[in-house]
């Protein structure tokens, strides 16, 4: 109460040098009472009252005409007070929230982080950035016993919290698997149970899941609707799509999902995406993919690290640095015999 | 320790002035500036609207309070209405009464001091009170 009293009397003194006044100066300092006043979290009722209060004692032979219509202000001002009440608290309810999913979006990076496997036959470059605080992408890499790499890349129809939920499940799905079947038919044939069993009706994943034999340089590949990924031919310095029939994971229970291969050759990159990265829209306008596969293809020199890097760059800038949807992209490159 | 006791009837939407005349009146008495003044009125607006829309009929009850050096105005809205089924929705901001822009009862809790809700299928009661600053 007493601070309400000191800022009574500074409001008193304030409006009655500004009558005689009439100085900027005092506006100026009416304004830092305003915002001390809300950072009081005084309500704006309380503050007509308080100048109700001020003109009465510096006029106290105010007109009844104006008192009464000081209470009538009064009134009319008290459901903008509760109102005001109430935007504070949701605002702090705000901050919890966003608070605790902050939280949840660290656990989820921790839940499904994934190392880059390190080997001689390929260089690997990866960057997912999600849109939100909390990834509807995922990637997955995994390295079996000979050390072949496994690579998944997958979207969730979609976004926000759910689509965490559910990332979580597919990639405890893909570790409970055996390291020796990393093939990717046999991967998308059993996610595709694991996630029409345990996932409700209406969200349905994208799923595209290779397997690099680092022996023979074939590139095995399985798609469960997902974007078409490429391949950039060292030789002919031509992109060639890689894609496969299948349906998205969790739509029906029994699929068999289509594995074809191709032969990868030195300094041929694979690349592999989400469609954040190919339906970015800038200006109300879809990204041309072939506007991706150029930037790729300008570095196409670089290591995989920073030809991802790079593509993000331009896409973020590109988009004012405001990311409309979750944005995934891996890069895969055979080394040459040299650089080995 | 002197305790008076006075009442209005809610049965039209009319009944609701009359509410916040007697409560004004009181509470002007009870020697509460201008601004509780007009927040026990907006209070006993709320609960004899809420009857009104809700109960149909029902009644406020006002009571001085004396615990001296305290005097407070105690409020009793009572009906007989189908009650309140969840009863912590009802309490939580955002949760819409009296067509969304009714301070709904979280905004009666905050014009008062004190306040208490009994809800059940014979009806509803609403105690609230507002103790004055002298």
């Amino acid at each position: 109460m007493s601070s309400l009293q000191t800022d009574m009397q500074d409001y008193k003194d304030l409006l009655s040098k500004y009558l005689e006044t009439k100085d900027e100066a005092i506006l100026y300092q009416a304004e830092q009472f305003s915002k001390q006043s809300i950072q009081q979290n005084i309500s704006p009722d309380e503050i007509v009252n308080v100048h109700y209060q001020a003109l009465k004692d510096i006029y106290p032979d105010l007109h009844e005409q104006i008192e009464g219509s000081f209470k009538f202000l009064i009134e009319t001002m008290i459901s903008y007070g509760l109102a005001y009440q109430e935007h504070q608290v949701l605002r702090e309810k705000q901050i919890e929230l966003k608070s605790e999913i902050g939280v949840a979006a660290n656990m989820q990076n921790t839940l499904l982080k994934t190392s880059v496997p390190k080997t001689n036959a390929i260089d690997i470059g990866v960057k997912s950035v999600p849109a939100k605080e909390m990834n509807g992408d995922y990637h997955h890499f995994i390295k079996d016993e000979q050390g072949n790499v496994g690579v998944a890349i997958a979207d969730v129809i979609g976004k926000g919290i759910p689509a965490a939920f559910c990332m979580s499940m597919i990639k405890f799905a893909m570790e409970s698997f055996s390291e020796n079947q990393i093939y990717p038919q046999w991967i998308l044939d059993s996610l595709n149970r694991v996630v029409n069993k345990n996932v409700e009706q209406g969200m349905f994943v994208t799923m595209f899941y290779g397997l690099y034999d680092v022996y023979t340089h074939q590139f095995y590949y399985a798609s469960a609707g997902h974007e078409p990924c490429f391949i950039l031919r060292n030789e002919t310095k031509e992109f060639e799509e890689i894609d496969a029939k299948g349906l998205l994971l969790g739509v029906e229970s029994a699929v068999k999902y289509e594995q074809l291969n191709t032969s990868v050759f030195e300094g041929d990159l694979i690349v592999l995406l989400t469609d954040g990265v190919t339906e970015c829209r800038v200006d109300g306008r879809f990204i041309e993919q072939e506007e991706v596969l150029n930037i790729i293809k300008e570095h196409e020199h670089l290591n995989s690290q920073e030809i991802v890097d790079h593509v993000f760059k331009y896409f973020e800038r590109l988009q004012d640095f405001q990311l409309r949807d979750d944005f995934t992209l891996v890069v895969m490159k055979r080394n040459t015999s040299l650089s080995v | 320790m002197k305790e008076t006791v006075s009442s209005v009837a809610i049965k039209k939407e009319w009944d609701i002035v009359g509410a916040r005349q007697a409560g004004r009146q009181l509470s002007q008495e009870l020697g509460f500036g201008s601004v509780d003044q007009a927040r026990i009125a907006t209070a006993i607006s709320e609960l004899a609207r809420n009857i009104y829309l809700y109960a149909k009929e029902g009644e406020i009850t006002f009571e001085e309070l004396y615990d001296l050096p305290k005097v407070g105005l105690k409020i009793v809205a009572k009906d007989k209405g189908p009650g309140i089924n969840d009863l912590s929705a009802v309490m939580q901001d955002g949760y819409s009464t009296s067509g969304g822009l009714g301070a709904g009862l979280p905004g009666v809790k905050r014009l008062m001091d004190e306040f208490d809700l009994v809800s059940d299928g014979e009806g509803t009661k609403v105690t609230t009170i507002k103790w004055a600053r002298l």
